[in-house]
């Protein structure tokens, strides 16, 4: 059978969790309850309210949670502003995976993995977080440096705080960008802190986040002297059919949805400057 | 070689319609555009350059997709598609013949576009050959022959007789069921169409013109070429240009409300405009160069980096008569690529 690729599979709303004042974690299955399809961290899938439209969102869960995809989505334009208004049992069409995962079975293997996310930039590296917990072994040391405006916008705080913050050979650091009550943790933007934690040059870094921050982190780790050639990040450009034909996500001769969305640093120097 | 009378055309046009669908070139409120010929249309076959491009058989201007029908909280996504029947599209010049090899790059490619091939199997192409191309074409630039198109079958028309010669099983099939209208013969007349067709296009004024710059090694030498801010200072956004290219393919996928429920659609859209890629939080191409750029970079660079050197424009021509500000691709070539254009 041809594989429809435009075509999206129905699936239903399972659970809502609130993050933010702004973001909400959607947990999606198929109709008969069982998860939609395989993906691997990085990919994406078109996720679609009738009648509003559809967009392109990262799969935050990891692919090793055999029950359910995960999607993190702030409210920030038609579609998101209606899906936030969904409840549990609304149904939703979901089709996918799409775009090139993060090398978790290759580059990333065996090496030091350093994770800079900034606000809604976790939803794409969680999955992969994840993914490395779960196949702890295959991975060394893991540093997660995250920050968001303020507490409350911190993306998944209850995982972190419970699951991650406790595992073996696992740092995570957490900032805010101005000071809070409550908080006594690290106060400052993300590049600063990452310049202040004195990283190791030698960790495979991957980088998600607004372009400013990306920007200026990747100054910063170049600065403490790590190589373009192992720094990973994800784009994202708007998109209507995720394979490479609408025509609109593409950067030079790549397509996001297609050649991406996880890049390398040295292979966004070869693109032009247009993301 | 076969051939028919010229005076015979509408009873060919009748026996092909009286089996299948058949598009062409038909002059409709004083322009020919390609659609569904009968009795009472104005075939126009002669007409160079019909107005838009036969894209729309394959790739259709808007084209249902699916619809969606909600009851209480479920969801249900129902496929709208008929099977496609067989049609012929017919008349297509060599570049636009070439047009539809591009469009094949994109959506034959993995995973395949399966609207698209639907109606590209189940059409049977035959292409007309060029006798009096104009100032405004440049196919020749792009390795097109005008006097050879390729197709399911190829014909040439000269003043007495249209010459047909089937080059496909499906081209083979179809000759063979209109066997009765045909007599043999015409090689001679064809070849000397041929170099006469050929020899008006080494003489036609962008013949010469130099693509040596337009290698996916100079991509970001060309992107960020000062030449693009003054190329396209007085584009309109306008998008007529991509409307009538027979090569441009960008599409939206849009969703309408009806009293069955919900519509999804897509539609021919255009890297001209504005919110073409606009999201809820920033467009990476603000400024109507950046878009400008983006369109010409696709046809001579981007697309060719992807698709194993093979351009994205064919030199049909279109935009270059149909800008209301006189800008097209021509002007990027002379401009950009390469000496010999000075």
């Amino acid at each position: 059978m041809i594989n429809e690729t435009l075509i999206p599979k129905v699936g239903v709303i399972t659970d809502i969790r609130k993050d933010t004042p702004d973001v909400k974690t959607f947990r999606v299955v198929g109709t008969d309850g069982k998860k939609l399809f395989e993906h691997m961290p990085g990919q994406c899938a078109m996720v679609s309210v009738p009648g509003v439209g559809e967009c392109m969102f990262s799969i935050t869960s990891s692919p090793t949670n055999q029950e359910y995809l995960e999607f993190s989505i702030k409210k920030c334009g038609c579609v998101t502003t209606v899906l936030h208004a969904l409840e549990v049992g609304a149904m939703v069409t979901v089709r996918g995976p799409y775009g090139k995962n993060f090398p978790v079975e290759g580059d990333f293997k065996g090496k030091d993995l350093l994770f800079i996310a900034g606000g809604i930039g976790l939803a794409p590296l969680r999955s992969v977080i994840n993914y490395v917990r779960h196949y702890r072994e295959n991975y060394g040391k893991v540093v997660v440096v995250y920050g968001a405006r303020s507490a409350d916008d911190l993306v998944d705080f209850e995982e972190i705080q419970t699951e991650w913050k406790n595992e073996p050979n696992f740092e995570v650091y957490l900032t805010i960008d101005r000071p809070q009550e409550g908080w006594d943790d690290h106060v400052g933007f993300v590049p600063s802190y990452v310049k202040e934690l004195g990283l190791d040059k030698n960790m495979t870094a991957v980088l998600c986040g607004p372009p400013i921050m990306i920007k200026f982190t990747l100054q910063g780790l170049l600065e403490l002297g790590f190589e373009k050639s192992r720094v990973y990040t994800t784009l994202e450009l708007r998109m209507k059919c995720g394979v490479g034909k609408c025509g609109r996500c593409n950067v030079g001769d790549k397509f996001v949805c297609k050649d991406g969305p996880v890049f390398r640093m040295d292979e966004l120097d070869e693109l032009p400057d247009e993301y | 070689m076969l051939k028919i009378a010229k005076e015979n055309l509408n009873a060919l046009y009748a026996a092909i319609s009286a089996k299948m669908p058949l598009i062409m070139p038909i002059k409709r409120a004083g322009q020919v555009n390609y659609g569904p010929w009968s009795e009472s249309e104005e075939a126009s076959i002669e007409t160079l350059k019909t107005v838009k491009s036969p894209k729309d058989a394959f790739f259709p201007q808007s084209e249902n997709m699916m619809k969606f029908k909600t009851d209480g909280k479920v969801l249900e996504v129902i496929d709208v598609r008929k099977a496609e029947q067989p049609f012929v599209l017919f008349g297509v010049k060599a570049c636009d013949y070439k047009a539809i090899e591009v469009l094949d790059k994109v959506f034959l490619a993995d995973p395949v576009d399966t609207y698209y091939k639907a109606k590209r199997e189940a059409g049977i192409v035959i292409t007309l050959a060029c006798s009096k191309p104009e100032e405004s074409c440049f196919c020749s630039v792009f390795g097109v022959d005008a006097a050879a198109p390729a197709g399911d079958v190829s014909t040439w028309l000269d003043g007495e007789y249209l010459y047909w010669q089937a080059n496909t099983e499906k081209g083979e099939a179809l000759t063979a069921d209109l066997s009765a209208l045909f007599a043999e013969g015409g090689e001679d007349a064809v070849a000397a169409q041929q170099s006469a067709t050929r020899a008006i296009m080494q003489a036609l004024p962008y013949a010469a013109l130099d693509l040596s710059r337009f290698k996916p090694e100079n991509l970001n030498d060309l992107f960020n070429d000062g030449a693009w801010t003054e190329l396209s200072e007085a584009c309109l956004g306008c998008g007529t240009c991509t409307f009538v290219c027979p090569t441009c393919q960008c599409f939206d996928i849009r969703d309408f409300k009806t009293s069955e429920g919900v519509l999804r659609y897509r539609c021919w859209d255009s890297c001209m405009y504005s919110d073409f890629t606009l999201m809820a939080h920033g467009n990476s191409r603000n400024t109507q160069m950046q878009r400008f750029r983006q369109r010409f970079m696709h046809k001579l660079v981007y697309f060719p980096s992807q698709n194993d050197g093979m351009y994205s424009c064919v030199g049909c021509g279109r935009c270059v008569n149909k800008c209301p500000q006189n800008l097209n691709i021509v002007k990027v070539i002379k401009t950009l690529g390469g000496k010999k254009n000075d």
